[in-house]
């Protein structure tokens, strides 16, 4: 552990950005354009229902094409020249709070633009084809750009505050998009879910980020980081955990988890772009950005890993018991994104494996959840795996690009999931000592687990007998949808191996999170060991989900199939430690206010009433007795003033 | 010497706020104001006589003005009621109460 933290802090790295020049400081078209293509559509309204997917497409090709340009116009950089800042404006100057806006165009930031960008691209024309029937299609491509444009907001703010307002802004879009068919009571329940879970999250980021203007007095990420050594162990530790907490909520880690199973309610474009490839993994960004001050605190950094093993061991076992197919790939993407936080706070042999996984992830997941909207589109809407089976004759392309997809995500030899997550299995053995040792069989234990969850998946899906309702009719999905499926599956089949062979995203990512260790083995013991976990779980799930007949209703199933079934009782668990005592709280305020508050205020009143009732029966209307009262006061005035006088 | 004058105006004043109080008829009821009026006068002048100074004759006059004023008003007042309902009883003019 100290051996590490000093090979660490020897091996410090400092980005010192210059102004961008060039395409690359045409950068801020990236988030142009796709905002105004969300500004157009939601502003100009139902006049254009008619263009509004092929302009939300077009934008998000055109940020693709920027960001490929910045890409090119990157790579003849030198390593170290390759930060560049673009000043856009001064954005908060107040007083000693001084925040540019300017964005931070470096091989981290432009990796993830070329992710969210081409990824984009490929679900916005997937959409074009999968939301061809809805009417409400040109708001579904308005709130598309809007994440887009966020997002990358998100990934290039040079500051904490650039960062908060995409971080919020990716979550506003998840929200809407969630509840886009909001006369669903489910759609609209799942939403306003997800935003609170992740309110939960952006209350540690937003924290974090007042800590770091306290003790740093400034947010950008230069100054942070530059002068993170110079503050206190404590400080920096709670920054760490803070962020931390921000990232669990976006990319729901536990005990933030709960929101993303539910958010699968949304269209499945959504679930491909947001809650699979790219917003889910803005917390992977966060602690990979911020690895300077989690490197400055071990403690943090050890229960990011906690966070992360915990996370992909959960997500795989509720991916086990789901028969929603969309419900089970979104145990996975937990998982998944569980491998990536535990390889983020593996530290720095970690990080660029955390990023490849992550951009091998959204290569494959989005590929697996198009995939399954592709079969939906066959099976008429329905999510439930029991009611699949046999598609793979009448579904070729769909069939083909899922099991791609599927080959990868378990680790098969040779595509991307086995370079990215054989990676991260090593890099947590790497880590030495007991905590290492633990970590890593998590790990593996958890690629196994993936192997038999996805052969379940794809067993339910495309083999076996077909156990479909009667009016079903399956079919390939038009050309529109395909395509980008073939383009993700090339990504699954290519993506691994084009990133980690030879080092290659490991030196470009070396100016951002310093040089990769030499001699990183590509074969180790644990790679046999991984390939015999995923033929194990292949196996169980082949005997389980092929030889037998599967029935159409779920079977009762034992305790632990319950446990998976119910999210491992995360639901349960909110709602009694959070919500059910929330109920009460509100019940005992309102209970309060119209007893105590509402009493005191109305008793008051109702005893003026009263009393004035009363009085002024005084007011009888007899003049005679009016001045009777006349007589009496001036008489005991007189009496009183002969009184006083003697 | 002016002591009697000062006693027949308390005599004169008691019976005025007598009859304001005990008589109905609202032209008595105004009679015996005047009477007040006319036995704070008789006051004011006996005083003025007392101490030899001018300042209560003076108010005497004051008061015969406003007395005057007063009259005009208040009969007014009371023709207009009679009009209406037929009754100069100062009992019968109520309507204005609680």
């Amino acid at each position: 552990m100290t051996t590490m933290n000093a090979a660490l802090a020897a091996g410090e790295v400092v980005q010192h950005p210059h102004a961008a020049t060039g395409v690359l400081s045409a950068t801020w078209l990236l988030i142009a354009l796709p905002l105004a293509g969300a500004a157009i559509l939601l502003l100009g309204g139902r006049r254009t229902d008619k263009w509004g997917h092929l302009l939300g497409t077009a934008m998000s090709l055109g940020a693709f094409l920027v960001g490929a340009l910045a890409f090119a116009a990157m790579l003849g950089q030198k390593g170290d020249d390759r930060t560049n800042l673009v000043h856009l404006f001064q954005y908060i100057p107040a007083g000693s709070l001084n925040v540019d806006m300017n964005l931070w165009i470096d091989p981290l930031s432009i990796s993830f633009v070329l992710l969210i960008t081409g990824v984009g691209s490929l679900i916005h024309i997937y959409s074009i084809g999968y939301m061809a029937h809805d009417p409400d299609r040109r708001r579904f491509f308005a709130y598309l750009n809007l994440f887009v444009a966020a997002m990358l907001l998100l990934v290039l703010a040079d500051n904490y505050i650039g960062l908060y307002i995409g971080w919020e802004g990716v979550g506003l879009a998840s929200y809407l998009l969630i509840g886009f068919w909001q006369y669903k009571p489910s759609a609209a329940t799942a939403a306003k879910k997800a935003f609170i879970v992740n309110r939960v999250g952006d209350f540690g980021l937003s924290v974090a980020v007042m800590v770091m203007f306290a003790t740093f007095g400034s947010l950008s990420f230069q100054n942070v980081f530059g002068h993170a050594s110079e503050a206190s162990h404590g400080t920096v530790t709670a920054i760490g955990l803070l962020l931390l907490l921000g990232a669990c909520g976006k990319s729901a880690q536990l005990p933030l988890q709960s929101w993303l199973l539910d958010a699968m309610e949304g269209p499945t474009p959504v679930s491909a772009l947001i809650h699979a490839a790219t917003m889910v993994t803005a917390g992977v960004y966060l602690i990979v950005r911020s690895h300077v001050i989690f490197e400055l605190s071990p403690d943090a950094r050890l229960l990011v890993t906690i966070v992360g093993a915990a996370t992909l061991l959960a997500g795989a076992i509720i991916g086990c018991a789901k028969d929603d197919i969309k419900k089970a790939l979104a145990g996975s993407t937990m998982s998944q994104i569980g491998y990536m936080v535990l390889a983020a706070g593996l530290g720095r042999p970690g990080y660029v494996f955390a990023i490849a996984h992550l951009i091998a992830h959204g290569f494959f997941k989005a590929g697996l959840f198009l995939g399954a909207g592709s079969v939906m589109h066959a099976m008429n809407d329905d999510v439930n795996m029991r009611k699949y089976g046999g598609l793979r004759k009448y579904m070729p392309i769909t069939f083909a690009t899922f099991g791609l997809g599927y080959l990868a995500i378990i680790g098969f030899p040779g595509l991307s999931g086995w370079w990215t997550k054989d990676g991260i299995i090593d890099a947590a053995f790497e880590k030495g000592g007991t905590s290492g040792q633990i970590l890593g069989w998590l790990a593996l234990l958890g690629a196994g687990i993936t192997a038999y969850y996805m052969s379940r998946v794809m067993f339910m899906t495309f083999f076996g007998e077909p156990r479909w309702d009667e009016d079903v009719h399956p079919h390939e999905s038009p050309r529109v949808m395909t395509i980008p499926l073939i383009l993700l599956a090339i990504g699954s089949i290519a993506g691994g191996a084009f990133l980690i062979a030879g080092d290659r995203f490991a030196n470009f990512l070396a100016p951002v999170v310093g040089e990769p260790e030499a001699g990183h083995k590509l074969i180790t013991p644990y790679t046999v060991i991984v390939f015999a976990l995923m033929v194990v779980g292949v196996g169980l799930a082949y005997v389980q989900y092929l030889r037998r007949p599967i029935p159409r209703t779920a079977p009762a199933g034992n305790v632990a199939t319950t446990f998976a079934r119910r999210d491992l009782y995360g639901d349960a668990l909110n709602e009694s430690l959070f919500m059910r005592p929330g109920q009460w709280l509100t019940r005992l305020t309102v209970y309060f206010d119209n007893r105590g508050v509402d009493g005191l205020v109305n008793g008051l009143a109702a005893f003026i009433g009263g009393t004035s009732g009363r009085v002024r029966r005084v007011q009888t209307g007899f003049v005679r007795s009016y001045a009777l009262s006349m007589f009496v006061g001036a008489a005991l005035v007189v009496a009183a003033l002969f009184l006083v006088r003697i | 010497m002016t002591d009697h004058y000062l006693v027949l105006s308390a005599i004169l004043f008691t019976i005025g706020a007598v009859g304001v109080l005990i008589r109905r008829n609202a032209i008595v009821v105004f009679m015996c104001v005047e009477l007040m009026l006319n036995a704070t006068n008789l006051a004011f002048v006996s005083f003025a006589r007392m101490h030899g100074s001018l300042d209560g004759q003076i108010i005497a006059f004051f008061v015969m003005v406003v007395a005057a004023a007063e009259v005009v008003v208040g009969l007014a007042i009371i023709m207009t009621i009679f009009r209406s309902r037929k009754s100069s009883s100062v009992d019968d003019a109520n309507l204005l109460k609680y």
